[in-house]
Parts: structure tokens; C-alpha cells; sequence
């Protein structure tokens, strides 16, 4: 671009191009085209000037669960069909001002649940590998916008798996920061402690470029964390890495021997370079998931109340009085899994329950933290398949909510510990699907984590 | 564990949902397995383990309490399903 041969108008001409030939990957549910066109021709005056932010060329789509002021956001679901955002989420307002383009919003699972991008008000997702696929979820469409060349970069959520299971099932980089690590303002919650927002990029080098600017503490989320953020892009990758492979992950019965392969494939390749690889074991691998659907129900079930057909959103037109209002709105508004999950965390909030499920959820959860903690004292590192299985066929796992849930196996500790973890593609399985890895790390080393995963 | 249409009445009302015939059925029907699937948890010692509450190891992040004014009334509005010039407007709720 300095030397003059492609210009920033080109390049977002080239995106709304492909965004039109791949329409029927339903990636994206709406595209700023004048707006990025006009964005284009801002920045490329501020790169002659020599006056351009570090993101300036850098072409962004946004999971649609991330508010931008004046533009609509949805979460996919019917409830906030035809919102328009009365502010920017701070990720978004920290894109801008380093001349980020912002060229539209991206499809995923109704309110960030889901492992397919099948929940979706608007239509499934198609992997670009193979339509018949799904593209993974909840991020689904931002993880299809990279593998499809659709933009550059997306920013997707993370709650249990949602940037990176997409992320591999796509062949892309998708990365979950430190819990804190992210500012949260802006984006529709679903489960608060476990929600982050993250990148989804073809490149590790972009993916630093990003966590540059959107790390750090931000007023606006007190759960942001002061630490300061490092350079990500002088960090250098550990020369002799000590890294942990969980037994009951690899050798996990519902691994697929491709997958399986591809990981050995990965740790020889390590030990090859130096690094020190071991294995352990981690007996809590089967209760994540459970933990997981108990503690994100409640705290959805909560965050998810807010949406009473009232003050913005759905009405439903049947209702006659006020109680009616709020059952008929939500529950013609709501989707199914949002009803389900909403009810599970009704259920162990509930007065009876709540000792017998949410207390001990949280119990467990404590012991996933200190047993991870405890890995990481001796290990820089844990390497797992991020997904048990490529991508599986739409249709396939969408009638029964458990195999769907189990999808996320590997990625829900990250989120339940709070850990950073990283997906990186993985070579390709004989279906023609994307494979990838997950490394996770310790609390805040994102930038370390970020210069190892680029040796792989 | 086994679900029954009085509980699932009881937490729709509580969620502000509603589920009627086949809808109902299903919930039923899916609480019931995923709640033997989180039953799971029950395997896991957990005696005196502290419950985890909060993510974050910061104690006490305060900040001054400034007023600031951060949307408008126009825009507190804008999305509203029903409103006037100055209120959102809600089906009556008060019987004479």
C-alpha cells in the first residue's frame, strides 16, 4: 500500500466484492458498504500524511453482539430485531481510533449460544470449506468472513469455545483473552464471568496487532484488569518451552483419530525444537462441560431478564396486560435454545436448587482454577485438539442439546478458569475439513502465547 | 431427575416465558437430560471448598461518582416498541 499499487478504496472494494460473490455463506447480516467505502478514503489520506493509526488497512467485521453506536445489532435474535446501538462498545471506539475500517456485522448464534451457528434468527452459517458443513458457532460468521476473505479480521465473543471452536472449524486463528484482559463494555452479555471478546484473524501477526489496541483497562468494566498490557509484536517466543498435553483430552474417546494425529503430529514437531513435552492428567476434564452449562445458564438467565418488551426490542402485539407483555415478547422473541438455557438457569437459581447446583458449580469451578493454576507452575503451556472432531454437517447435532454441548469440551476450561487459549489451524482432515490445535496459557501472557503459537 | 409440568409452570412463570403443548413437552424433556448430564458434578468432593464468585483478584475498584451524562433522553427512546415524546409507553397494569 505505501509503494501506491493498491489503495484502501481498492482494498474495501475487493472485500464488498467477495462479500457479494460468498452471499450465500450467510457470514454476514448486514455490510456498511458506503460508510467503509468513505472510511476507506479518511484513512488513506491519513496514511499519505503519515498521520495513520496502527490498524490503518485493517478491515473488521463485527460478531453482531457488539454495539456501535448508530448501527443496528441484533445478537441474531428476533428480540432485537431493528436495535440500533445508542453507544459504541469500547473495543469498537479503540478500533477506530486507530483507523480500523469497520465494514459490517457478523451472523452467530442467537445471543451467543450455541456450537453451530444453527441458532441463529437469521440462517445458519455455511463452512466455505464445505456448505453441507456448519461453520462452528457462536461465532460463526466472523470465523467464516476470515476463511472466506470476506474482511481481514474479525472481532468475535468467547464464553465457552465461541471464537475458537468457529476459529477450527474454519482454519483460522481465534484467540479468548485473560479474563479482564478485554473491555466487555458494549457487548451484549450472556454469561459475565465467563464472557471476553476476542479475534478471529488469518494471521498471529494480525492477531497482535489487534490485542494491542483492544487490551487494557477500561473504566466502563470494572472487571478490566490493570495490569499493563506488553508489546505483542518485540515479544519473543520461549526458546525451551515446557508444555503440558492432558491424557484424558488426547486420548478422549470422542476424538477423532485424524484430530488425534494432527496433535502428535504438533507435540513431535515441538520436541523436534527443543521443547519439553509431557503428559498429565487432568481428572476434571468430564465435569467442565456441566459446570459450564450450570454457571452460564444462571448468569444468562440474569443477564438475559432485561429483555422485557418494554424500553427497546420486541413487543409482542398479542399481549393485553403488563405480565403479559413480558411472556408473550420473550417468548415469541426468544429461540428456543435461549428459552432452554434461560430455563436451566431459572431452575438452579431457584429457592431448593441453588445449594444442590449453582453453589457447587462454583465449588468445582474453584477447583478447575487452583488445579489449573497448579499445571501452570511447572508448565508454560497445555496443548489440546480445540475441537474433538472437525466440523460436523448441519442437521446433525442440532436435535439433541448434550452432543452439541460437548462440542466445547476443550475450550470451556479456559473460560471456567479464566485462562487465555489460542486456536491455531492444523492442517486440513481427508474430508477436505479444517483441523486445529489450542494452546492455553497462564493468566495475562496473551503476548507470549501469541509468539509461541506463531513457531507452530 | 424427573420433571414435572407444575415445576415447569413454576420456573416459566419465574423466567417470564411460556410454553404451551408439544413446546412444553420438550422442555420437559430436555431439562430432564441435561440435568441427569449436570448431575455429573456430583462425582466431584467439594467439602470445603469455597464457592468461586468473582474472576477477578482486584478488591474494591472504586471511582469517583461524577455525573455524566452518557445517552439522551432522544436516544434512551429511539428504540423504545411504544413511546411519546417523553415516556416509554406500557400497557396498563392497574385495575380501577
Amino acid at each position: 500500500m505505501q509503494a501506491g499499487k493498491i489503495t484502501m478504496r481498492g482494498l474495501v472494494s475487493y472485500y464488498l466484492d467477495n462479500i457479494e460473490k460468498q452471499k450465500m455463506l450467510n457470514a454476514f447480516l448486514e455490510v456498511w458498504a458506503e460508510e467503509a467505502l468513505l472510511a476507506a478514503e479518511r484513512v488513506e489520506q491519513k496514511i499519505k500524511n503519515g498521520t495513520a493509526g496502527k490498524l490503518a488497512g485493517m478491515v473488521i467485521g463485527l460478531k453482531d453482539n457488539i454495539c456501535y453506536k448508530g448501527h443496528c445489532v441484533s445478537a441474531s435474535s428476533k428480540i432485537l430485531d431493528g436495535f440500533q446501538s445508542v453507544y459504541s462498545a469500547t473495543v469498537v471506539e479503540k478500533l477506530l481510533a486507530e483507523d480500523a475500517i469497520i465494514i459490517g456485522r457478523l451472523n452467530c448464534d442467537e445471543f451467543a449460544m450455541g456450537a453451530s451457528n444453527e441458532n441463529s434468527a437469521f440462517g445458519r452459517v455455511l463452512n466455505a470449506a464445505n456448505h453441507d458443513h456448519v461453520s462452528g458457532g457462536s461465532s460463526g460468521g466472523a470465523a467464516v468472513a476470515v476463511q472466506a476473505d470476506l474482511c481481514l479480521a474479525a472481532l468475535g465473543s468467547d464464553t465457552g469455545g465461541s471464537v475458537r471452536q468457529p476459529a477450527a472449524f474454519c482454519g483460522v486463528y481465534g484467540l479468548k483473552p485473560t479474563y479482564g484482559r478485554v473491555s466487555r463494555y458494549g457487548l451484549i452479555a450472556y454469561a459475565s464471568s465467563f464472557d471476553q471478546i476476542g479475534p478471529l484473524t488469518a494471521s498471529i501477526s494480525d492477531m497482535q496487532l489487534i490485542m494491542q489496541v483492544i487490551a487494557g483497562k477500561d473504566l466502563n468494566d470494572a472487571t478490566t484488569s490493570a495490569q499493563p498490557v506488553p508489546n505483542f509484536t518485540t515479544c519473543m517466543p520461549r526458546l525451551k518451552a515446557k508444555i503440558a498435553v492432558m491424557k484424558e483430552g488426547l486420548y478422549h474417546n470422542g476424538v477423532d483419530a485424524e484430530v488425534k494425529k494432527a496433535v502428535e503430529e504438533t507435540i513431535e514437531k515441538l520436541k523436534t525444537n527443543g521443547h519439553q513435552v509431557e503428559e498429565i492428567s487432568f481428572p476434571l476434564l468430564d465435569v467442565l462441560v456441566p459446570v459450564y452449562y450450570v454457571l452460564t445458564t444462571a448468569e444468562a438467565s440474569s443477564n438475559l431478564s432485561r429483555f422485557s418488551g418494554l424500553m427497546y426490542g420486541y413487543r409482542s402485539p398479542q399481549a393485553k396486560d403488563l405480565e403479559d407483555t413480558y411472556k408473550k415478547s420473550r417468548s415469541e422473541g426468544f429461540g428456543p435454545e435461549v428459552k432452554r438455557r434461560i430455563m436451566l438457569g431459572t431452575f438452579v437459581l431457584s429457592a431448593g436448587f441453588f445449594d444442590a447446583y449453582y453453589s457447587k458449580a462454583q465449588q468445582v469451578r474453584r477447583l478447575v482454577r487452583e488445579t489449573t493454576n497448579h499445571i501452570f507452575e511447572k508448565f508454560d503451556f497445555i496443548l489440546l485438539p480445540t475441537t474433538p472432531t472437525p466440523a460436523f454437517k448441519a442437521g446433525e447435532k442440532s436435535k439433541d442439546p448434550i452432543a452439541m454441548y460437548l462440542a466445547d469440551i476443550f475450550t470451556v476450561h479456559a473460560n471456567i478458569a479464566g485462562n487465555p487459549a489460542v486456536s491455531i489451524p492444523c492442517g486440513t482432515h481427508s474430508n477436505g475439513l479444517p483441523m486445529g490445535v489450542q494452546l492455553m496459557s497462564k493468566n495475562f501472557t496473551e503476548a507470549e502465547l501469541l509468539a509461541f503459537a506463531n513457531t507452530l | 431427575m424427573d420433571i414435572s409440568n407444575e415445576l415447569i409452570d413454576k420456573l416459566a412463570d419465574l423466567a417470564k416465558l411460556e410454553f404451551n403443548g408439544e413446546e412444553k413437552e420438550h422442555i420437559k424433556n430436555d431439562l430432564s437430560r441435561i440435568l441427569t448430564f449436570i448431575d455429573k458434578l456430583n462425582e466431584i468432593d467439594t467439602n470445603g471448598v469455597e464457592p468461586l464468585i468473582f474472576m477477578s483478584d482486584a478488591v474494591n475498584v472504586l471511582r469517583e461518582d461524577e455525573v455524566k451524562q452518557t445517552i439522551t433522553k432522544e436516544e434512551a427512546l429511539q428504540n423504545a416498541p411504544k413511546k411519546d415524546s417523553d415516556y416509554f409507553r406500557v400497557p396498563k397494569f392497574l385495575d380501577k
